[in-house]
């Protein structure tokens, strides 16, 4: 059987090509699926992503040599085709099909299956081998539909704001925190944001990505004006010094991981709210289906339970590490 | 099961307590009686019998889930707690039927009357109507264990609010062998004398940790004797007939027979506090001795001959059948003297003497005795305080002993459950033995949540081998490993055993050639042993 894509120390690599897709260590051509840390990082010779996707990674990366392509053009690298195709992550989040000689390898970085409201859509694609995540690959994870997680939200928000109490949310800076700001109601109260998100929204917008209007925390912000505001942090800034200025304040995670009791209880957070970037089962399961591939790669998360239960479904399932365990774990996913 | 419902979310929803009681309060004001009682029971650890085996539940979840059964036992360990994935496996329900919790739990008794068809089928039906939350209760209630972040005396705080009685009455009241199936609400908490219940313990006074001596003010505002290195019980003698608890609130009178001999010596009305100690020829023996008869439902002869226990009595709780805890520390221990003073020394009783000195110094020193006494170290007690109920800061100070440490490093590694599911907490630690390691205990506590995400970050990344649930990982972390005591194990690779080990400290500064060895171990329990 041809190997297409191999799994090196450097990442993911196409020999035919001489390209290498979300590499950990630093090599001359890089595709990117997407530009959280684990999957985008420094010291590249060369980048491609999609147009979407680099306005977020010129921010965190600094100077970088980049070529952008829209989601399903091709574009022939040393004779190899390859095209990006919306994984629905986070806004400029790929899968990279590579196809060569009639075998065709799709790497899907990370990816959910339904609408967020954000990102493009996620689009199946057919191939030969898939190359899959599994964070959430076990059948106890199945998440809540986008419009009830939305309510609870806004109910939640929407109390707090009549009691004059702060709503503290935690989420990942980048696709989680402006998928939330699409999916609140910003006509309960004013929205603040931490500079680390406040960064991504100036830049989501800056690409035509509409967002309510938010106000950046800062040292002197008017904090009696703004009762009753929903507070966007990142997970370290939630137990943070910066974090007790808002008093009242009633905590909550917005995460996959939320979807267990122990992780919720263990974050001490009042509210766990189950909103993931991640496939749930079904949508891993489903996924996977519908590209119809016969060889199926397994990385980070529940790799072996996973490939196990595709191994029994009749697939030809492996697993590969690589290091897109994120540093972010429960927090990001 | 929808009220219940409502409160089982309200409660864990937020993380402040003073929400958590109003929530409760709530409960008890608008539930029928059968329910409250039901909650109140669950609250405190009561929990209906169980009707049908885990893995007969396990199997019929993956099956009502169309899953391979493997697939939910890999779950398990990483949801933390087995109603929950039972729950989370299944399909939403189809339908939905409101029945009370009290009739949840009738319909529970009914099913325990039927074969294993009829027991499978009512359980199907029962997961096939109820929502969501509901059903996880529901489960709950199925597997035992109900623990859901409620202690109980933040129960009886909201049960205060509701029914306007005193939470130290409360306290009383709900102590004792009681279930929803011998009481009724207003039995239990309406009528007004705990005492009716002849077997009920009061409940136990509890110190915390000294924290800072100089604020304790005079030697002499205190009354100190020995920590005692045994079991917590209290002694019930009330018409004729004996009763002893354990602090958790178990009946152990079985176990340690020969104190039915105190039925001789202590006159009718007696409650006693004291400590049961492993004892003989006028000394206590060590922890270790007297763990050979915990546990033991019955007692062999032989072990009775071996180990002998007594009743190290320190307080005295009620007298004639009435109540004292009001008086002072000072009169009570006059009073306890009093009835002891007669007693020969035949009967398996002391009292626990008062440790004599003058500045807090003169105490340090009696302290540091301790281990030698096979004490745990010092209790202060404020001679003008009162009995109280429960955990309370400022009367009663325990001065222990700093435990015993080594450094050792860790080699294994596996996830914790509940709410440390998903989190690398329970490793197996080594000491060097020549070139080997020799691993000699596991420890699961004393690390902060942001250490032990940092330590499941290294995990995942250096695991050399999976064994199931357990990663080996490479020798490299080095942790100062606190216990109360060692014994020899035959069973352990090691030889020793510890009792209560726990991580005192990360020692980043530590590297792995300056571990403890194998010999340092059996030094202890030379000297400790």
């Amino acid at each position: 059987m041809s190997n297409l894509l191999t799994f090196t120390p450097e990442g993911i690599y196409c020999a035919a090509g001489d390209f290498h897709i979300d590499p950990w260590l630093p090599v001359p051509l890089a595709l990117i699926t997407h530009g959280h840390a684990d999957h985008s990082r420094l010291g590249m010779g060369a980048y491609m992503a999609t147009t979407s996707a680099a306005p977020v990674m010129r921010h965190r990366l600094g100077e970088i040599k980049m070529d952008t392509v829209a989601y399903g053009d091709v574009t022939s690298i040393n004779g190899v085709d390859v095209s990006f195709h919306p994984a629905g992550h986070v806004p400029g989040s790929a899968q990279i099909r590579v196809a060569h000689k009639g075998d065709v390898w799709v790497a899907s970085g990370d990816y959910k299956t339904v609408d967020d409201g954000l990102s493009e859509p996620f689009e199946p694609v057919r191939c030969n081998a898939f190359i899959t995540e599994s964070t959430f690959g076990l059948p106890v994870f199945n998440w809540t539909p986008q419009d009830i997680l939305a309510d609870q939200i806004n109910d939640w928000w929407a109390r707090n704001a009549a009691d004059g109490v702060f709503s503290l949310l935690s989420c990942y800076a980048l696709g989680k925190a402006q998928r939330l700001l699409r999916a609140v109601d910003p006509s309960i109260a004013p929205i603040l944001t931490h500079a680390a998100i406040e960064n991504t929204n100036r830049i989501m917008r800056g690409q035509g990505i509409a967002l309510p209007d938010t106000t950046l925390v800062t040292p002197d912000l008017d904090l009696k004006a703004h009762k009753g505001a929903l507070v966007l942090a990142t997970p370290s800034a939630l137990n943070s010094t910066w974090a007790r200025r808002f008093k009242p304040a009633s905590s909550a995670f917005a995460s996959g991981w939320m979807a267990l009791r122990g992780v919720r209880r263990r974050r001490a957070a009042d509210r766990g709210f189950i909103m993931s970037d991640h496939a749930d089962w079904n949508g891993l399961n489903d996924a996977i289906k519908h590209t119809g591939a016969e060889r199926i790669f397994v990385t980070h998360g529940y790799t072996s339970v996973f490939s196990r239960w595709l191994s029994e479904q009749g697939y030809d399932a492996k697993v590969v590490q690589t290091q897109f365990d994120d540093d972010a774990g429960e927090d990001g996913a | 099961m929808k009220n219940f419902a409502a409160l089982f979310t309200a409660l864990d929803q937020t993380t402040k307590t003073s929400l958590k009681v109003a929530a409760m309060a709530e409960y008890f004001r608008t539930a029928s009686d059968a329910d409250k009682l039901w909650c109140v029971a669950l609250f405190s650890g009561r929990r209906p019998k169980r009707v049908i085996t885990t893995k007969l539940l396990r199997e019929w979840a993956a099956q009502k889930a169309g899953l391979p059964l493997w697939l939910f036992e890999e779950c398990y360990p990483i949801v933390g707690d087995l109603a929950e994935t039972i729950n989370l496996f299944l399909p939403p329900a189809e339908e939905h039927k409101e029945r009370s919790l009290s009739n949840w739990i009738k319909e529970l008794k009914h099913l325990s009357t039927l074969d294993e068809e009829g027991r499978k089928s009512g359980i199907l039906a029962a997961w096939n109507t109820l929502h969501r939350t509901e059903r996880f209760l529901f489960i709950k209630l199925l597997t035992g264990g109900f623990r859901i972040g409620v202690s109980q005396k933040l129960m009886t705080r909201a049960l205060a609010q509701a029914t306007g009685q005193d939470e130290a009455v409360l306290t009383h009241k709900l102590m004792g062998n009681w279930t929803p199936d011998t009481t009724t609400w207003v039995d239990l908490i309406e009528t007004d004398d705990p005492a009716a219940d002849l077997s009920r313990p009061y409940p136990f006074y509890l110190a915390h940790g000294v924290e800072n001596l100089d604020q304790l003010g005079p030697t002499s505002d205190w009354f100190i004797d020995r920590k005692w290195d045994g079991i917590r019980g209290q002694f019930i003698l009330r018409q004729g007939e004996h009763h002893l608890w354990s602090r958790g609130e178990d009946l152990m009178t079985d176990r340690f027979p020969e104190l039915a001999k105190l039925r001789d010596f202590l006159p009718d009305g007696t409650v006693i506090d004291g400590e049961i100690l492993a004892f003989q020829d006028e000394k206590p023996m060590s922890f270790n001795a007297l763990q050979k008869r915990i546990g033991r439902k019955t007692v062999p002869k032989k072990l009775l001959a071996q180990t002998p226990v007594i009743l190290m009595a320190y307080d005295l709780l009620e007298i004639d059948g009435k109540d004292i805890r009001h008086e002072t520390l000072e009169k009570r221990r006059n009073l306890l003297a009093n009835i002891l003073k007669n007693s020969p020394i035949e009967a398996p009783l002391r009292l626990s003497s008062e440790v004599i000195g003058t500045t807090w110094d003169d105490f340090a020193k009696e302290r540091a005795r301790s281990r030698d006494l096979h004490a745990e170290g010092l209790m202060l007690k404020r001679r003008d305080s009162p009995y109280r109920a429960g955990r309370r800061k400022g009367d009663w100070w325990k001065w222990k002993i700093d435990p015993l440490t080594v450094d050792a490093v860790m080699i294994y590694a596996q996830a914790g459950s509940g709410r440390r599911a998903n989190l690398f907490t329970d490793f197996t630690f080594a000491v060097k033995n020549g070139n080997d390691l020799v691993p000699f205990t596991k420890a699961y506590s004393g690390l902060t949540d942001e250490e032990f995400r940092k330590i499941t970050t290294w995990v995942k990344r250096n695991t050399l081998q999976r064994f199931g649930p357990v990663r080996s990982v490479s020798a490299e972390h080095v942790f100062e490993i606190a216990f109360e005591g060692i014994q020899a194990s035959p069973r352990h690779k090691s030889g020793i055993a510890l009792r209560f080990p726990r991580m005192l400290r990360w020692r980043h500064d530590k590297p792995m050639d300056e571990i403890n060895t194998l010999d340092d171990l059996k030094d202890m329990l030379r000297t400790y042993g």
